[in-house]
């Protein structure tokens, strides 16, 4: 590890959680601002989090905890790895494994919401998972290299190679990110039983641990998205922040229009996606490469 | 040589006194057990034997002059055919009869006319051999080991069928014989030979309880496999006839002139594709779980689906470009996406692992195909992790099943409270199977990477799209297990000893391989890919000059230094949690009720419905089967696959014998 690598893990550790936050909180203002609300203070979400810690503790059974504090460590532990500069497809396995903690903590609740929003975020996860490897392989084939530390030493940003996985990217961080139209097994947004079925029975610190995982697995996931702005030119790294604060408007824009769909329609919309756009660009690329 | 020749002939004999001791007896399950354990110590001491003494680059070459032996297996063949027979007249599937025929009459023709009478060696030991052996040994071995005790659980529980578990046993070993004996041989009629005993053997055991269900499913296995013979001696009628070579190592040496060898090669990659069960063949797999579950475990995960792709990992140098590579990788992709999907829809338990198995040959299958070192190297490690974990996991739903009397996975609701020990087996072979830092995906990992690098980039679609469905398979069946009902309480597991003498060390063996699997790949598979590609660089290099040679001599890294020790953190972290969990519980703090709207009746057990009526709560698993149901998906599968296949064999049959 370089001391580059070595500042963005120790940033990445330290102040994620402040950073996503702070996107949280304007995301609620600028959806307020749309509704015609004054919405919220800009670091509520911060408050909130600090609150849930301070809470009692209180769980349904033995090992509901430590799978959600399991969770929480898995998805810091990938964010880590990927600020380190090391291979991203690791960082993408990573995480799955700590989404795995997640549903299975919901599963041992034995109740019937629980255990809906635990299959919904397995689906989800089906969803989304082709997307996220071809993005990788997407990486691999533009720069020759699975690693973060090569994939942003290249000279022209990847967007310019790689639009289709961006646009395929995009698209499945909607789902990621637990935005409308496609937050089948959480929200953010107070909602009933059935959208809320993953983390319902979940509370206190145990639920803090949730929200944080998900703080941390938000800022890894704007970081891959970056990935396609970055070149070995200091200056890009300006110009990604910019494309992040456009991805979330946007995000915050199709949260704020589009209403939640079927299962069907996530699962067939995202699959189409990855294969039109992901794959057609992949396809692109591997001819380019020969 | 000894060696060998014990690993071959041992369990034959083994299974000739078993076959005696019908009556299940301590000494019985005395023998079975130091059988078994000689077998295990005997592959082990091969293996080590190989390193310390011989030079395995070139491999070690065994018995030129034949001649007796030869005329014995003759007789075995004549003996099979007519067991075929029997069972044919009896059961009335007079089909079967002919595809047997086809097999071994041309066998018996070549032995007797000494059409095949060559001088070249009849055994050859490298390191693919070696990894063979271990795996088969160590394996099925405690395959074997697990059998004795759970035979007797088998027929405690079905009084209904007749109890022949010396029969049982015996086959199992003979089973172990012939995978030894087919590993090892360099001759293709050889080969066959074995080839055709773990078709009849599989037959004979799938066929055991004797019920109409066994019977038809035992002949659905038989004519497949049969048919995959007669295409393995189609290749070598055409090997012995016109190329005038008896040896699989003689036929990679044609690589140079890839367009005379495409007809057997195509037809013994047929051969593969059934005996592997890759679709279309994939029905006689899921039919093989009518059987007591040894069976399915020694079939899905030491011997018969792993011959077919042993076979291919063999001739993989020789399918790079071709049509043969095209063919067999786009049918092992298609497979693992497929059966992956399949997957998802079924709940008995063996099921899902049976389609799994099939996936997961398929992937091995795809990367033979892909011809490239890298994909060989990664298909390699899929064999070893695939062997381990799944003979593990269907010993410990046989151990489930012969518990509680049923194998669902929705029955399996609550097990880490109920059955702790056997949970916690499954809770490994299940991150195994799916999640990283464990065995598969390390090697699914590589197989990602090797399809990229050798350019098959629809391979990476399928891999892609294959592994987010395998995933929610194998979690949502990973979520029952987690499942904690209120008050439920540990139940008292029948598991008999000897199962769990199998058990354990395969579970501790499926940890320790993905800390050890580097030293594994430097040993062994590394140098193998090595050799066996050495021979095709002058092929790649003038034909399409795609071929890089200093890419195939430097060890193949697909997962850096810096990965392994991410992943080893991470596996160490993961066997930390039940400590973990002992330290968070070590505070006490309040249990509240899970959360079904406020309706519960005092616990998560049932709730007050609309009309204030108490109502039990039943959670069951997502099976999504009006979208990916084995009614809606597997016949498209399956024609196309068909059509597919056809076409491509055409195409090779056409290329290889008139162009």
């Amino acid at each position: 590890m370089t001391v580059f690598s070595t500042a963005a893990v120790i940033i990445y550790l330290v102040f994620s959680p402040l950073i996503a936050c702070l996107f949280s909180g304007v995301d609620r203002v600028v959806t307020a601002r749309m509704q015609g609300r004054r919405g919220p203070k800009l670091m509520q979400p911060w408050y909130d989090l600090v609150k849930l810690f301070s809470k009692e503790s209180t769980s349904v059974n033995d090992i509901q905890k430590i799978l959600v504090m399991a969770h929480c460590f898995f998805a810091i532990f990938s964010g880590a790895i990927f600020f380190s500069g090391e291979d991203v497809l690791l960082v993408l396995f990573a995480l799955t494994m700590a989404e795995v903690f997640l549903i299975l903590a919901a599963y041992s609740v034995n109740a019937a919401y629980s255990e809906l929003g635990a299959q919904r975020e397995l689906l989800q996860m089906m969803a989304y998972e082709p997307m996220t490897l071809l993005t990788a392989v997407g990486f691999y084939l533009s720069t020759g290299s699975f690693k973060v530390e090569d994939i942003i030493g290249t000279d022209l940003p990847l967007i310019i190679k790689m639009p289709g996985f961006f646009i395929g990217f995009f698209f499945i961080m909607i789902v990621k990110l637990r935005k409308s139209p496609f937050d089948l097994s959480t929200s953010h947004h107070a909602h009933q039983e059935l959208i809320k079925g993953l983390t319902g029975d979940l509370s206190g610190p145990v639920y803090g641990f949730s929200e944080l995982a998900e703080l941390y697995e938000e800022v890894l996931m704007l970081g891959i998205a970056a990935l396609f702005f970055i070149t070995s030119d200091p200056i890009s790294y300006l110009w990604a922040l910019i494309a992040i604060a456009v991805i979330m408007f946007c995000m915050s824009l199709i949260d704020n229009i589009f209403p939640r769909v079927k299962w069907e329609v996530l699962l067939k919309t995202a699959w189409l996606v990855t294969i039109f756009a992901g794959g057609a660009n992949l396809v692109i690329l591997s001819l380019l490469r020969k | 040589m000894p060696a060998l020749a014990f690993l071959i002939l041992f369990p034959f004999a083994a299974a000739f006194i078993l076959f005696f001791m019908k009556r299940d007896s301590r000494a019985r399950t005395f023998v079975v057990i130091l059988s078994a354990l000689a077998e295990l110590a005997a592959s082990i001491f091969f293996a080590i034997d190989n390193f310390a003494s011989h030079d395995m680059t070139m491999g070690t070459f065994y018995m030129a002059e034949t001649h007796v032996i030869d005329m014995i297996m003759a007789a075995v063949e004549i003996f099979l055919m007519l067991l075929v027979f029997s069972q044919a007249v009896r059961f009335r599937k007079f089909y079967v009869m002919i595809l047997s025929a086809l097999g071994t009459l041309p066998a018996l023709y070549l032995d007797f006319t000494g059409m095949s009478e060559t001088s070249a060696s009849h055994i050859k030991v490298d390191h693919l051999t070696v990894i063979m052996v271990l795996v088969v040994g160590i394996v099925g071995s405690l395959i074997c080991m697990y059998a004795a005790g759970y035979i007797k659980d088998y027929h405690h529980h079905h009084t209904e069928f007749r109890d022949r578990s010396g029969y049982f046993l015996s086959l199992l070993f003979v089973f172990l014989g012939a995978m030894m004996g087919l590993i090892s041989s360099d001759n293709l009629l050889w080969m066959y030979f074995f080839w055709e005993i773990t078709s009849v053997c599989s037959f004979l055991l799938i066929g055991y309880s004797q019920t109409r269900e066994a019977v038809t499913n035992s002949f659905r296995a038989l004519w497949m496999n049969l048919l995959g013979g007669c295409g393995f001696m189609a290749a070598i009628i055409f090997c012995v006839g016109i190329m005038e070579i008896t040896n699989i190592s003689q036929l990679l040496l044609f690589a140079a002139l890839p367009a005379m060898a495409l007809f057997p090669v195509a037809m013994l990659a047929f051969a593969a594709l059934t005996k592997s069960a890759q679709l279309p063949f994939s029905g006689w797999l899921l039919g093989a779980m009518v059987a007591p579950t040894p069976t399915s475990a020694l079939l899905h995960s030491a011997t018969m689906v792993k011959a077919g792709v042993y076979l291919l990992l063999r001739l993989s140098p020789m399918m790079h470009g071709t049509y043969v590579g095209i063919m067999v990788s786009a049918i092992g992709g298609f497979t693992f996406f497929a059966a992956s999907l399949l997957a998802i829809t079924v709940s008995d338990g063996k099921k899902v692992l049976a389609y799994s198995t099939i996936s997961n040959l398929g992937l091995i299958t795809a990367a033979a195909g892909c011809g490239m070192p890298e994909a060989v190297w990664a298909g390699i490690m899929l064999l070893i992790f695939h062997a381990v974990t799944k003979s593990m996991m269907f010993m410990s739903v046989g151990a489930y099943e012969n518990s509680t009397g049923s194998r669902d996975v929705e029955d399996m609701h609550g097990m880490i409270v109920r059955y702790p020990r056997l949970a916690f087996v499954m809770t490994i072979g299940i991150f195994g199977m799916a999640v990283v830092p464990m065995g598969m995906c390390v090697a699914k990992w590589a197989a990602l990477k090797a399809f990229i690098d050798s350019g098959y980039v629809y391979l990476t679609l399928f891999l892609c799209f294959g592994s987010a469905s395998t995933l929610f398979y194998w979690i949502k069946w990973l979520g029952k297990i987690f499942s904690v009902p209120k008050g439920s309480y540990k139940h008292e597991d029948t598991v008999h000893g000897s199962e769990w003498i199998a058990i354990w060390p395969l579970s501790l063996t499926a940890v320790i391989l993905c800390l050890i699997y580097p030293v594994i790949s430097a040993l062994v598979v590394t140098p193998y890919t090595q050799n066996a590609f050495s021979g095709a660089v002058n092929r790649f290099a003038t034909s399409a000059g795609m071929f890089d040679h200093a890419a195939a001599s430097e060890t193949i890294a697909a997962i850096s230094t810096e990965d392994f020790i991410i992943m080893g953190v991470m596996l160490i972290c993961m066997c930390v949690l039940p400590l973990g969990m002992k330290y968070v519980n070590s505070v006490q703090e309040r249990r509240v009720l899970a959360y079904m709207s406020g309706f519960n009746t005092g616990d998560d057990r049932s709730f007050y419905d609309s009309l204030g009526e108490e109502k039990g709560q039943y959670l069951s698993n997502w099976y999504m089967r009006d979208v990916f149901g084995e009614k809606k998906l597997l016949m498209p599968c399956l024609m196309v696959t068909t059509a597919f296949l056809l076409v491509m064999l055409t195409v090779c049959t056409v290329g290889g014998l008139f162009i």
